[in-house]
């Protein structure tokens, strides 16, 4: 770029320059998020991308969320056992581990395993994109880069980390299973309807909610920090790095939030 | 040179650019810029490195919007123009990007077949292949077509660039820095694909480049742009004619002289 001509006044900004720059990013975010509604909305659908986008966040995640949740569940119910068997109520630990699995370990876990696998994935493969300037070549070949590129693949987050959450919910608690199977030898029927009795509408509902608004979070989060990447190749591994800690931050944020509305509900 | 005699219509007027301004905060790229490029014309801008020149063919294609002044491509406002409309206008306007910008999870014939899929979704899949084919074998690289843009050399990426965006079959083309970073060799076969872009598909073109060889071999007429605006305009040989001070400095770091 052209150099700048000292006698040029700088413009002032308009509070400060780090609020300034502050106020600029939360409009740009709000305006993204919109843009995201507007487009998704419209025609054409981009069926086929999305297809392959879940797979690519749903599948492919799938190896790692079934080792996480099935440790989780082994380790959750080792760790409590000691403590309920202090008081002779072993025979507790399937309502134990269901409730404290689907209410909130699945939903967290799944979520957080996604937001550094697929939101670092998203945020790095758009921003070099970006900084390739193959967005820009979408552009001018009249293809819609925010449609088959941003809306499909926050459509996919928003799918699949419902379903995978349900299925780290499962895993979780074979896990635990295994580990109540060899202490108490308790038999499978037995420890899953001693499970699922303890477990409401609410709480299932509830989590799917959360599940559903994780997804989102760490698809739109990614997008946007892929989607608006600067700063050659230094911006790509920014934006990987960036998507995965703000996605990590709102979900413990929404977390919060789900769960005393849900408290409140209940 | 140019092995055959450009059929050019002065009286048809594609792009018209009249005193255009473009600022990035205090920086002041574009400062009043004024061209015309007529039907069947190759209009080269030279200029050195962060003179505006591809700031210019961005806002010309829509990738910005100016902040003073009108761009009128194919009788149509730029800047005034709806998505939808912008996005037709397009159809006939390509741009070459100066690293090709091809689609890295794709191959060659993916990256050609995409603009058609999305913009031709008619087109059938038989229609489609035969048009990758015929664009791939002018540009002369019918071999690639399973690669993928890693496998390919700058050169190659370029050329299947200018491919991917005549797939389209545009009315003007946008070169950005096409010889950009390619050897002596390399060069002379993109200043001859250009021709015979020109030649073939009958297309207007804006070169933007800093390369005099290209410039020399491609263009019908130069601009020489320095510090945002336009300082010679006309023929090469008229323009470096009385080598004056204002355009030497660019002229002495060329082989060409």
């Amino acid at each position: 770029m052209q150099q700048m001509d000292p006698n040029e006044q700088t413009e002032k900004p308009l509070i400060s320059k780090g609020l300034d720059a502050f106020f600029i990013g939360v409009y740009d975010i709000f305006r993204f998020i919109s843009r995201f509604f507007k487009e998704v909305l419209l025609p054409p659908f981009e069926i086929r991308e999305l297809i392959r986008q879940c797979f690519q966040v749903g599948y492919k995640s799938l190896a790692l969320i079934s080792l996480t949740g099935f440790i989780t569940g082994l380790v959750f119910t080792k760790q409590s056992r000691p403590s309920l068997a202090e008081f002779g109520a072993t025979s507790w630990l399937p309502s134990l581990i269901s409730i404290a699995v689907i209410r909130a370990l699945a939903p967290l876990v799944t979520a957080l395993i996604c937001a550094g696998k697929v939101g670092s994935s998203i945020g790095a493969e758009l921003a070099s994109m970006k900084v390739t300037e193959q967005i820009d070549a979408m552009e001018v070949s009249a293809i819609n880069p925010f449609k088959y590129l941003v809306v499909t693949r926050v459509l996919a987050c928003t799918i699949c980390l419902p379903l995978l959450m349900s299925y780290t919910a499962v895993v979780g608690l074979m896990g635990s299973y295994l580990d109540v199977h060899l202490n108490e030898q308790t038999s499978m029927v037995a420890f899953f309807q001693k499970a699922f009795e303890s477990i409401s509408f609410l709480d299932l509902g509830s989590s799917f909610v959360k599940a559903t608004v994780f997804g989102f979070t760490i698809g739109i989060v990614s997008a946007y920090q892929g989607y608006n990447a600067s700063q050659g190749t230094q911006g790509v591994g920014k934006a990987a790095n960036i998507s995965v800690v703000i996605s990590m931050f709102l979900i413990f944020i929404e977390e919060i939030v789900i769960v005393q509305i849900v408290n409140s509900i209940r | 040179m140019k092995t055959f005699t450009p059929e050019i219509d002065w009286n048809n007027v594609v792009i018209s650019i009249k005193d255009l301004y473009k600022s990035f905060g205090n920086n002041h790229v574009l400062r009043g810029v004024d061209l015309e490029l007529h039907k069947g014309e190759n209009i080269v801008v030279l200029g050195r490195s962060g003179t505006g020149k591809s700031v210019l063919i961005k806002i010309i294609s829509g990738l910005l919007r100016q902040d003073e002044g009108t761009v009128n491509v194919l009788g149509q406002d730029v800047a005034a123009l709806s998505p939808q409309d912008l996005r037709a206008l397009r159809l006939k306007v390509g741009f070459c990007f100066q690293h090709g910008a091809l689609y890295d999870s794709m191959t060659v014939g993916q990256n050609l077949a995409f603009p058609l899929q999305r913009n031709e979704p008619g087109m059938s899949a038989e229609q489609r292949n035969k048009l990758v084919d015929i664009v791939l074998d002018a540009v002369g690289l019918s071999h690639t077509i399973d690669q993928m843009p890693a496998e390919l050399s700058g050169g190659q990426r370029k050329r299947i660039g200018i491919g991917r965006t005549l797939i389209l079959r545009p009315e003007i083309m946008l070169y950005d820095e096409p010889t950009a970073g390619l050897d002596p060799i390399t060069c002379t076969e993109i200043n001859n694909l250009i021709n015979e872009v020109q030649r073939r598909f009958h297309t207007s073109s804006i070169i933007i480049t800093h390369d005099l060889t290209c410039a020399k071999v491609t263009g019908d007429n130069i601009a020489v742009m320095k510090e945002g605006k336009f300082i010679r305009q006309g023929k090469f040989d008229d323009v470096f004619a009385d080598n004056d001070e204002l355009i030497k400095e660019f002229y002495d770091y060329n082989f060409i002289q």
